[in-house]
């Protein structure tokens, strides 16, 4: 047993109200640069949808993750070592920019410098890729926005596969719900398989996957590797970016930016320890459907004594066991099994993981006519179809998902009970499984989410990670060799050139 | 004449051959966030897949076929039975059909970099310099065989073969055996010695990168461990 610990995240979607801060709060740290304005670490999309990049899960089209030999053994749906250097010359599965949107700006300057004129100046959109006018913008981030679009295209999304589509385009039987996404990063990535260069790794201490920006060539092979296409070319630097959950917060305990500033408190940050020698296994089952109790059967309970003895003596942190027992992630997907991975089928096994959201119950359930199931309503009168759902987070099983909105119903019900009428209802409790002090806790942890039952995450042992003595008096984080950018004002040894050639005067 | 020729193909070369060296070194030490292959293909896939497969594959053969060509020494041929004609039949087929190959990929590659806005907007100086100056080798290199049909016999090719083995082996004066030839082949080989200048400064660098080690990686995962930071291919 090879026991390491990873800071993982769960998004609770019964609570995104869509509001897009921790995209902006993102992108404001991280990617507002030239080569990266396309690039969203963090992006919120509107479900159904094709979402960004377009048509991302269809991975028939991407070849995103891993497939299953015949033999049992799992590759890069890509292809193998041998075929994706064949293909490095020109990458057949690498979206083209148009598939996220060309980034563009607007005229501003010209609302103030426009000469006196009869009609109103304008400011009109031009492309900052190729710096030329564009007529008329075709796609831009989040362009699905709440529903925009027409159903036909929407309606392309993946998630449909199963679902009898065509009577969820009807305005009174329509649906929505929101994906805020980023790097998952996952226990068995694909971009760090499909890496020829070796620039990408996982750290061992806190599961970070970071790209090393010095010994990425451009081979391009991570962005078709990674199956939820959140690795990003960035077209400026020639180099390949993605996001780096905040790991410069994290190392310090804090929660990554777009959990900060995230109004709805929907996210949580803790440590999950999990058994590193049953990865392959894990991601290798015959049956997709297996994948997602496959991964939970890998995460290993930090209350354990033996588990714990374990992972002391393999050198983990006590800090970090501590933490392990008071992660909320460990509560939500092991205890409570509300939380679920996005897409397992990818076998990448993700650990970014998504609490379902509840959904308006349809009227005729509503008006007392079907589905009442004792004091809940039955979560398959739901308006967000159950199989939706399954195809999102469980590869189609629709059990677990089920499950999971019983229990996020049953919350609210032993809580109205509880505060309205002033009855402890260990009926409802039972129903779904759970002991009233279990949902005391389910209440206390999902619905109040108070911040330090948020983010529970340990500070980082810093002689655990790279070595931090050979980058004292370095110059800190720069986007070339520490003190030079490469393409900058300063000269070979750091310092500013004070001139530009040896007999500049004055 | 002797004496420019002496300069040209007599220190010119070692010139050409420190700055490769030593500025790849430089340039990897101090720079390595400048080191990549610069790839376009995100911003447009047209023309690039025909074009950078046909080139990339075109001028790998050639590559290797001069360097092989070049420097595998004469009496290894001779021992294997190969004949100085044959070789340079051999050459001139192989060799014009790569170059045929590398042609058309290039011709794509450098009307996308010329015409293609997006392309055109993105591409240093550097960029577009060192494509053209690749045309017009690969011109240069196919305009040399009608000359070399005209002597099939191959001592013209045994001529650079001494020549190009006599600078890696430091010989004075080597330059002189190759006084007398077409001046097709001396552009062909200033500009072919002119590009290895230029290399360091370019994004030529990438061909010092090619990832063959990927093949031999051990599984496929690479886990940054504790204690000490070290990656480690893992699974």
């Amino acid at each position: 047993m090879k026991i390491r610990a990873q800071i993982a995240m769960v998004l609770n979607l019964d609570k995104c109200i869509g509001c897009h801060t921790c995209s902006v709060t993102c992108k404001n740290v991280w990617t507002s640069r030239e080569g990266m304005e396309y690039a969203w670490f963090n992006n919120v999309e509107t479900k159904p949808g094709i979402g960004y990049p377009k048509d991302w899960e269809n991975q028939a089209r991407w070849k995103g993750g891993w497939k299953r030999n015949r033999n049992g053994s799992i590759q890069p749906r890509i292809g193998g070592k041998w075929r994706v250097l064949a293909n490095i010359f020109a990458n057949p599965d690498l979206p083209e920019i148009d598939d996220y949107y060309e980034p563009f700006t607007f005229d501003y300057p010209h609302l103030q410098q426009a000469p006196e004129q009869p009609a109103v100046p304008t400011a009109r959109p031009r492309s900052l890729v190729s710096g030329e006018r564009m007529e008329k913008i075709e796609w831009g981030p989040n362009w699905e926005e709440i529903l925009g679009g027409e159903f036909a295209k929407r309606s392309q999304d993946y998630n449909f596969d199963g679902v009898q589509k065509d009577i969820y385009g009807q305005f009174e039987n329509t649906f929505m719900m929101y994906l805020p996404r980023l790097c998952e990063h996952c226990l068995n990535p694909a971009c760090v398989a499909s890496c020829p260069s070796g620039a990408i790794y996982k750290r061992e201490e806190d599961g970070i996957v970071l790209i090393d920006q010095d010994k990425c060539r451009g081979w391009r092979m991570c962005v078709s590797g990674c199956p939820y296409k959140k690795i990003y070319y960035n077209w400026s630097s020639g180099k390949s970016e993605k996001c780096i959950f905040c790991y410069p917060r994290i190392e310090a305990g804090q929660p990554t930016v777009c959990s900060e500033t995230c109004v709805g408190r929907i996210r949580y940050l803790g440590v999950v320890l999990y058994d590193a020698d049953r990865i392959a296994d894990a991601a290798s089952r015959p049956d997709e459907r297996d994948l997602y109790q496959a991964q939970l059967d890998i995460f290993l309970d930090p209350k354990d004594p033996a588990i714990i003895a374990e992972a002391e003596r393999q050198g983990i942190p006590h800090a970090w066991l501590e933490a392990a027992k008071a992660s909320p992630i460990w509560k939500m997907a092991m205890e409570w099994k509300v939380a679920f991975p996005l897409h397992p089928e990818y076998r990448t096994l993700p650990m970014v993981w998504y609490v379902p959201p509840l959904s308006p119950i349809t009227s005729a359930a509503a008006a007392g006519k079907i589905g009442l199931d004792g004091e809940m309503p039955d979560v398959k009168s739901l308006r967000i179809p159950m199989r939706y759902l399954a195809n999102l987070l469980t590869a189609g099983d629709e059990r677990p998902v089920a499950l999971a909105l019983e229990r996020m119903l049953a919350m609210r019900a032993f809580m109205r009970a509880k505060t309205i009428d002033g009855v402890i209802d260990e009926v409802i409790a039972k129903q779904v499984g759970l002991t009233p002090a279990q949902i005391d806790e389910m209440y206390q942890i999902m619905a109040i989410a108070n911040y330090e039952d948020r983010f529970v995450i340990p500070t980082a042992h810093r002689e655990l990670g790279a070595d931090a003595f050979d980058i004292r008096g370095s110059c800190g984080f720069t986007f070339g060799n520490g003190c030079s950018g490469g393409e900058n004002e300063v000269n070979l040894f750091g310092a500013p050139r004070k001139a530009k050639n040896p007999m500049e005067m004055a | 004449m002797q004496t420019l020729n002496s300069i040209v193909f007599g220190w010119y070369p070692y010139l050409c051959l420190t700055v490769f060296l030593f500025g790849s070194l430089v340039r990897f030490d101090r720079e390595q966030y400048t080191w990549r292959s610069g790839s376009s293909q995100l911003l447009r896939r047209r023309q690039l897949m025909w074009g950078s497969n046909l080139f990339h594959v075109g001028i790998l053969f050639i590559f290797f076929g001069h360097f092989v060509g070049l420097l595998t020494p004469i009496w290894v041929f001779d021992m294997l039975g190969v004949s100085h004609s044959f070789k340079q039949m051999l050459a001139i087929v192989a060799g014009g059909g790569a170059g045929l190959m590398c042609l058309i990929g290039i011709a794509l590659l450098a009307h996308r970099r010329l015409y293609d806005p997006r392309i055109r907007a993105n591409s240093s100086f550097g960029d577009t310099a060192i494509l053209l100056i690749l045309f017009a080798q690969l011109l240069l290199g196919l305009a040399t065989i009608p000359v070399s049909l005209g002597h099939l016999d191959g001592h013209e090719m045994v001529k650079f073969m001494g020549w190009a083995q006599g600078i890696l082996t430091l010989q004075p004066g080597i330059a002189a055996s190759i006084l007398d030839v077409s001046p097709v082949f001396k552009a062909h080989l200033v500009l072919g010695m002119t590009i290895f200048l230029l290399f360091p400064f370019t994004r030529l660098v990438h061909i010092w990168s090619a990832p063959v080690w990927y093949l031999g990686r051990r599984g496929y995962q690479v886990v940054r461990s504790r204690p000490n930071g070290t990656l480690q291919a893992a699974e």
